[in-house]
C-alpha cells in the first residue's frame, strides 16, 4: 500500500516538474516582447521609452540569461511567488487569478456535477429501452458533437437577442459592483443561467452517451449472463452493471473537476465570463508571460490533484487496483 | 426420467439466415445419470446447454418440448423461466472464470443473489460451509473477490454457488477445459462428489474431451453438426460404438500401451458442415465412409439395443 503511493506521488511529482517546465517554456516560444508593448501602451518618446525598457527588462527579470531565468521562476514559485502582471500592471498575478477563480467554481462544478448526474441516469435509462435509446442516444450524439461556442452563441442568440429574456454577456450586470445583495445575487444568476446551460447540454450528451455505451458492454459480460442464467432479477443485473460502468464515468469526472480551474475557455470568451478561460486568452493577446504561466499552473495542479483523487478513489471503489497494489508491493 | 428432451429445435437468428445449431433433439436423462455431451467444435452443445436454462437472442426456439421432473420448462419464455432457473436447474458455464462480478466480494455477491430468489443467506451459510471444505476452498473466499482467486478456484467457486439450491439437473459446460490436468481430474471427481452427495440430481457434463468422459459420465452423448449421433453407456460409446463417426471420433484418442511412434494417430478427414445452409439427409454423409444412396434421408434417432440410440441408417441393420 505504501509503495503504491509512493510509486504515485514520485510520478505525480515528476510529471509537475515537466509540465510547469513546459508551461515556462510556452509564453516565451511567443512570437512578441511583451515589454515592448507594454512600453508602447504608454506612447513615450524613444529616449525615455529605452530607459523605461531597460527598467522593465530587470523589474521582470527578463535580463538575465535563459537558464538563470528558469531558476528564478521555479524559486519564486516556491515562494508562492506567481510574478507581476503585464496586462493589468501592477497587480500580482495570483490575485488577478483569485478574482476569477469563484466564477470558474460557480459555473463549472454545478455544470459538471449536475451534467454527470442526469447524464449517467438518462445513459442508464437509455440502455434499458428501445424507445428511450431511440430518442436519447441521437440526442446525445448530436449534443456532445455540438462546439460549446456553437452552442453557447445560439443560445445567447436566442435567448439574448431574440426573446431578451436573458442576459448573455459579463457574469453580472455592468452597472452593478459586487455586494452580498439580493439584487447583485440575482443578477449573477441571470447571468450564469446561458453559459451554464450551454457547459450543461454539451457535457449531458457525452455522460449519457458514455456510460449507455458502458451500460450495454456490462450487460453483455459474462457476470451478467450467469446472474441472468440463475435467474436472478434484472434490478439485480442491471444494479451490478450500472456500478461497473460507474467506474470509467468516475475516472471522467475526476478530470473534468480538475480542470474546472482552468476555466471553459471557448464558452467563457463567448459570454465575456471573468473566469480564468477569459484569463488566459487576454493574457495570450497581451502577451502576459506571467499571467499565462500562472494560469496553465492552476490547470496543472487542478489535473494532477485531480488525478491524485481518482487514484484514492479507485482503491476504495474497485478491488482489481487493489489486487495490483498488491502484486507491486 | 428426470430430463426429457423432445424434438427440441433451435436455431440462431443472423442477417445471413437461422443457424441450424440443434435440430431435432429428443433423448432423456434418468435421475442420478451423469451424462456426457460430447462433439467437435461448433457441432450445438453449448447452444444446446444454454436453451435448456437460458435460450436468449440471438438464439431462437423454433419447437420442441423439454420436460424436467414431469414439469414442462418455459424454455422459450424469458420471465417464467426463471421460477426454474437456480432451483430446478443451473448451470456452471464455459466461462467460470468470469462468471462472477469483479467487484463484488463473493459472499456479499452470493448473499445479494440468493436474497433476489427469496432465499435466506445466513440459513444456508452452514450448508455453503460445507460445501466449500467438500471443495476444499477457505471460508475466506466468502470475503475475496473474484480477482483474488485463481482459475481453479473461481471453477470450484461457481460450481459449488450453481448447485447450492440442489437443482434436479446441472450443466456443466466445458468445466475442465482451462484447467492443468491434475485439476481437471480433482473438478471431475468433485462433480461426481456432487451428486452422489444429491446436490443435484443428474448432470449434463459438456466437453470436447472424451477422456475425460470415461471417467465421471454413466452415458456418453455424441452430437455431430447440431443433430444427435448416438446416446449409450460411456463403455459401449468406448468399446462398441455404432455410429461411423463416434467410431472415428473415438479412434482419434490415443491408446496406453500404443506407440504411436510406429502408429501414427489418425485425424476425421475433412470438416463439419456450415450450419447456415446444412446439407440434407445424415449430416456426416459427407465425411463418412459408410456413406449410400439412403443418407440423402435424415435417419431417426432410434434404439437398438438397450439405452442405445443411433442415428445411422447402417447402424440398425
Amino acid at each position: 500500500m505504501r509503495r503504491y503511493f509512493e510509486r504515485k506521488l514520485f510520478i505525480y511529482i515528476l510529471t509537475f516538474v515537466l509540465a510547469v517546465t513546459i508551461d515556462w517554456l510556452i509564453p516565451r516560444f511567443m512570437p512578441g516582447n511583451p515589454i515592448q508593448i507594454l512600453i508602447s501602451r504608454a506612447g513615450l518618446k524613444a529616449e525615455s521609452a529605452k530607459l523605461l525598457y531597460s527598467y522593465y527588462m530587470r523589474a521582470f527579470g527578463l535580463d538575465v540569461p535563459v537558464w538563470r531565468q528558469y531558476l528564478n521562476f521555479w524559486i519564486a514559485l516556491f515562494h508562492g511567488d506567481f510574478g507581476i502582471s503585464i496586462w493589468l500592471f501592477p497587480q500580482p498575478v495570483i490575485q488577478i487569478i483569485m478574482r476569477a477563480v469563484p466564477f470558474d467554481v460557480l459555473l463549472l462544478l454545478p455544470a459538471i456535477l449536475l451534467s454527470w448526474l442526469a447524464g449517467n441516469k438518462f445513459g442508464a435509462y437509455a440502455a434499458r429501452s428501445k424507445w428511450l435509446d431511440n430518442t436519447i442516444s441521437p440526442l446525445g450524439y448530436i449534443l456532445t458533437a455540438t462546439p460549446y461556442m456553437w452552442l453557447g452563441i445560439m443560445l445567447g442568440w436566442l435567448f439574448g437577442v431574440i426573446l431578451h429574456v436573458l442576459p448573455f454577456s459579463g457574469a453580472y450586470s455592468y452597472s452593478m459592483m459586487p455586494s452580498f445583495s439580493w439584487a447583485f445575487v440575482g443578477s449573477l444568476l441571470q447571468h450564469w443561467i446561458l453559459p451554464f446551460a450551454s457547459l450543461f447540454l454539451v457535457m449531458f450528451g457525452g455522460w449519457a452517451i458514455g456510460m449507455r455505451n458502458m451500460i450495454i458492454y456490462e450487460l453483455e459480460a459474462d457476470y451478467s449472463h450467469y446472474l441472468e442464467a440463475l435467474g436472478a432479477p434484472r434490478k439485480l443485473v442491471r444494479n451490478y452493471a450500472f456500478r461497473n460502468a460507474l467506474l470509467p464515468q468516475i475516472t471522467g469526472l475526476a478530470l473534468q473537476l480538475g480542470v474546472i480551474v482552468g476555466g471553459a475557455l471557448v464558452t467563457e470568451i463567448v459570454f465575456s465570463y471573468p473566469g480564468i478561460g477569459y484569463l488566459t486568452l487576454q493574457a495570450i493577446q497581451n502577451h502576459d508571460f506571467f499571467l499565462l504561466q500562472g494560469c496553465f499552473l492552476f490547470v496543472i495542479i487542478g489535473v494532477l490533484l485531480a488525478n491524485f483523487a481518482i487514484d484514492i478513489a479507485y482503491v476504495l471503489l474497485d478491488p482489481r487496483t487493489r489486487a495490483g497494489m498488491q502484486g507491486e508491493g | 426420467m428426470s430430463l426429457q428432451v423432445e424434438n427440441l429445435t433451435v436455431y440462431y437468428q443472423t442477417l445471413k439466415g437461422d443457424v441450424h445449431a440443434l435440430e431435432g433433439a429428443s433423448f432423456g436423462i434418468v435421475d442420478g445419470e451423469i451424462m456426457g455431451l460430447a462433439g467437435e467444435s461448433g457441432c450445438g452443445k453449448t447452444t444446446f446447454g444454454q436453451s435448456l436454462i437460458f435460450l436468449h437472442p440471438p438464439m431462437k426456439l423454433v419447437k420442441g418440448r423439454v420436460t424436467l421432473d414431469n414439469v414442462e420448462l418455459p424454455i422459450g419464455d424469458m420471465e417464467r423461466m426463471n421460477d426454474f432457473r437456480f432451483k430446478k436447474i443451473s448451470i456452471v458455464p464455459q466461462y467460470a472464470m468470469n462468471a462472477m462480478n469483479p467487484t463484488r466480494k463473493i459472499g456479499k455477491m452470493t448473499a445479494e443473489l440468493l436474497m433476489s430468489r427469496n432465499v435466506d443467506f445466513q440459513t444456508l451459510l452452514p450448508e455453503l460451509k460445507r460445501r466449500l471444505d467438500l471443495v476444499k476452498l477457505s471460508y475466506d473466499v466468502l470475503n475475496m473477490y473474484p480477482i483474488e482467486l485463481s482459475g481453479g478456484m473461481k471453477q470450484r467457486m461457481v460450481m459449488v454457488l450453481s448447485t447450492l439450491l440442489n437443482p434436479s439437473l446441472l450443466i456443466a459446460d466445458e468445466i475442465t477445459s482451462a484447467l492443468d490436468v491434475s485439476s481437471q481430474k480433482a473438478v471431475a471427481e468433485m462433480l461426481v462428489e456432487f451428486r452422489n452427495k444429491g446436490y443435484c440430481k443428474s448432470v449434463i457434463v459438456i466437453t470436447h474431451d472424451i477422456s475425460v468422459l470415461y471417467e465421471i459420465a454413466d452415458t456418453i452423448l455424441i452430437m455431430y453438426a447440431g443433430q444427435l449421433a448416438e446416446k449409450a453407456s460411456s463403455d459401449i460409446i468406448m468399446f462398441a460404438p455404432l455410429h461411423p463417426y463416434t467410431k472415428m471420433l473415438i479412434s482419434t484418442l490415443p491408446e496406453v500401451g500404443v506407440r504411436y511412434a510406429d502408429k501414427r494417430l489418425t485425424g476425421i478427414p475433412g470438416g463439419p458442415p456450415l450450419l447456415l445452409n446444412p446439407p440434407v439427409g445424415c449430416r456426416f454423409r459427407e465425411r463418412c465412409p459408410l456413406a449410400f444412396e439412403k443418407c440423402i434421408e435424415a435417419p431417426p434417432f432410434i434404439e437398438t439395443g438397450k439405452n442405445h440410440f443411433v442415428a445411422c441408417w447402417k447402424a440398425g441393420a
